[in-house]
């Protein structure tokens, strides 16, 4: 039965992608006929500056599975420094879910190049898998039961 | 104007007097005593007002108040969060018997510090308060039941429930007043505002649409800091903002009115403000502000792992970022199986 349920178990992935690298790399793969699973929603940003802990922690509590968030290699930013920002602030909010009882590894952070459709690929397996072992998402509602 | 048979109080002026009632549920009486911090104003109050229910200062009964008409009370001032089922019936009675129900100080607006127990369950609340706690004794490992038999009849203790909310998550409020407790000023501008019976649409939160920084002295300037710092641990403390010399100060992600005493005592924000306006989560505001101002020596060249361990300097996450909010954060306690 169980071994069941976990092969039903499909994650629901949200990923927001940055406009100038991420993006353009998940397209590339797109062009390329890469395989890769169907689980990741993606959402374009400008930057992976642009992401507000905020939308992670609502993406959680509305019942995504998992988010990933892709930006420009270091140094590579198109903004110059927003990829410094994602990656701090994404460090102290995964330090933040764990306190909160959410495994950290529901967020995955990832430096995709424009070039890089293939490494894209993969990333989307990886985390499709990982968040497939985890389990699915326990339910936050925001006024709770007693 | 009806004049009412009252069979208490009976002075000719109590008629047209606005009947108002406090109540405390899960807090510390702070608020209790900023009602007082008002100072000779609560002379201005006592002279418009009647108190018709105040636990902490009058001696008045739950049944009182159950006995009361419905909407007989004009403002009623609840402070404190929903722990309890003895908090839960009182917020329920209060709303039915009062026109306006202002949620009064941070743990009733937000949750407060008591919230901070939704990282844990009912059955760790107790065991480590009742069992665990080095300075407790209680060798026949007795927790509190909602009744006990004894040889006199049954006593009855008020349910504990498993998870703390603001006010407004049990019943409808129709005021807010933040702080920890509010500030005096906004307390009178909120008896000012019932009294002239010019009240902001429902749902209003009574203070500034600012952040602490606006009101707080220190001087402002472009940050960056290498590492952060606990108060204490700064030799002297410049004219300068306390973000800017490595404290988490939670000024830029919490909302103002407070005048920002805190900082006039050189110690930073902690947040009881909530949040600031427009936004909706205020750890993630602060996460996102902290993320921001921490540039990290030569991170051009860090892999993800080492700027891991310099951004584990932040100790305790919530307590810091969610003090006095976390019922009312966008995940509001712990996720548990």
């Amino acid at each position: 039965m169980t071994v069941e349920t976990i092969q039903e178990f499909e994650p629901n992935i949200i990923g927001f992608l940055c406009n100038w690298c991420s993006y353009a790399g998940a397209d590339l793969a797109g062009t390329s006929r890469m395989q890769y699973p169907p689980n990741v929603k993606i959402i374009r940003v400008m930057c992976s500056g642009r992401i507000n802990p905020m939308f992670v922690v609502n993406a959680l509590q509305q019942g995504a599975d998992g988010v990933l968030i892709g930006g420009c290699h270091p140094g590579d930013c198109h903004y110059q420094h927003g990829n410094y920002f994602t990656r701090r602030r994404i460090t102290i909010l995964k330090n933040l879910l764990e306190f909160l009882g959410i495994e950290p590894e529901r967020v995955r952070m990832t430096w995709v190049s424009a070039a890089e459709g293939r490494k894209f690929a993969e990333v989307v397996e990886e985390i499709t898998e990982d968040i497939r072992k985890i389990g699915p998402m326990k339910q936050i509602r925001r006024v709770n039961e007693w | 104007m009806n004049i009412e048979e009252s069979d208490e109080k009976t002075t000719t002026n109590t008629v047209s007097k606005l009947k108002l009632a406090f109540y405390w549920a899960a807090s510390c009486g702070g608020c209790e005593i900023a009602v007082l911090d008002i100072d000779e104003k609560i002379l201005d109050v006592i002279a418009i007002a009647d108190i018709l229910f105040w636990p902490v200062a009058l001696d008045f009964k739950y049944k009182d108040v159950e006995e009361m008409e419905d909407n007989h009370i004009d403002v009623c001032f609840f402070n404190g969060s929903i722990r309890t089922s003895e908090h839960e019936h009182l917020a329920n009675l209060l709303r039915k018997k009062s026109k306006t129900l202002i949620a009064f100080g941070a743990c009733a607006v937000n949750g407060g510090i008591p919230g901070l127990a939704n990282l844990a369950s009912k059955d760790e609340v107790f065991r480590v308060s009742y069992l665990e706690n080095p300075s407790t004794s209680n060798p026949q490992k007795i927790l509190p039941k909602t009744s006990t038999e004894v040889e006199e009849g049954i006593l009855t203790l008020p349910e504990f429930y498993d998870v703390v909310k603001s006010l407004d998550q049990v019943v409808e409020v129709d005021y807010f007043l933040p702080g920890c407790p509010p500030h005096p000023d906004l307390i009178m501008t909120a008896i000012g505002a019932i009294a002239e019976n010019k009240l902001p649409p429902k749902g209003s939160i009574i203070g500034p649409l600012k952040s602490v920084c606006d009101e707080c002295r220190f001087e402002k300037s472009e940050k960056t800091i290498k590492e952060i710092k606990r108060i204490y641990e700064l030799e002297t403390i410049e004219e300068k903002c306390l973000l800017e010399q490595g404290v988490i100060c939670l000024g830029p992600a919490t909302r103002g009115g407070c005048k920002a005493q805190c900082l006039d005592a050189n110690m930073p924000c902690t947040g009881c403000g909530g949040p600031a306006p427009n936004s909706l989560d205020q750890g993630a505001s602060m996460i996102s502000a902290i993320a921001s101002i921490l540039g990290l020596e030569d991170e051009e060249n860090m892999s993800d792992e080492e700027v891991e361990k310099l951004i584990e300097q932040v100790v305790d996450p919530v307590g810091t970022f969610y003090k006095y909010g976390l019922p009312t954060a966008i995940i509001n306690k712990k996720v548990k199986e």
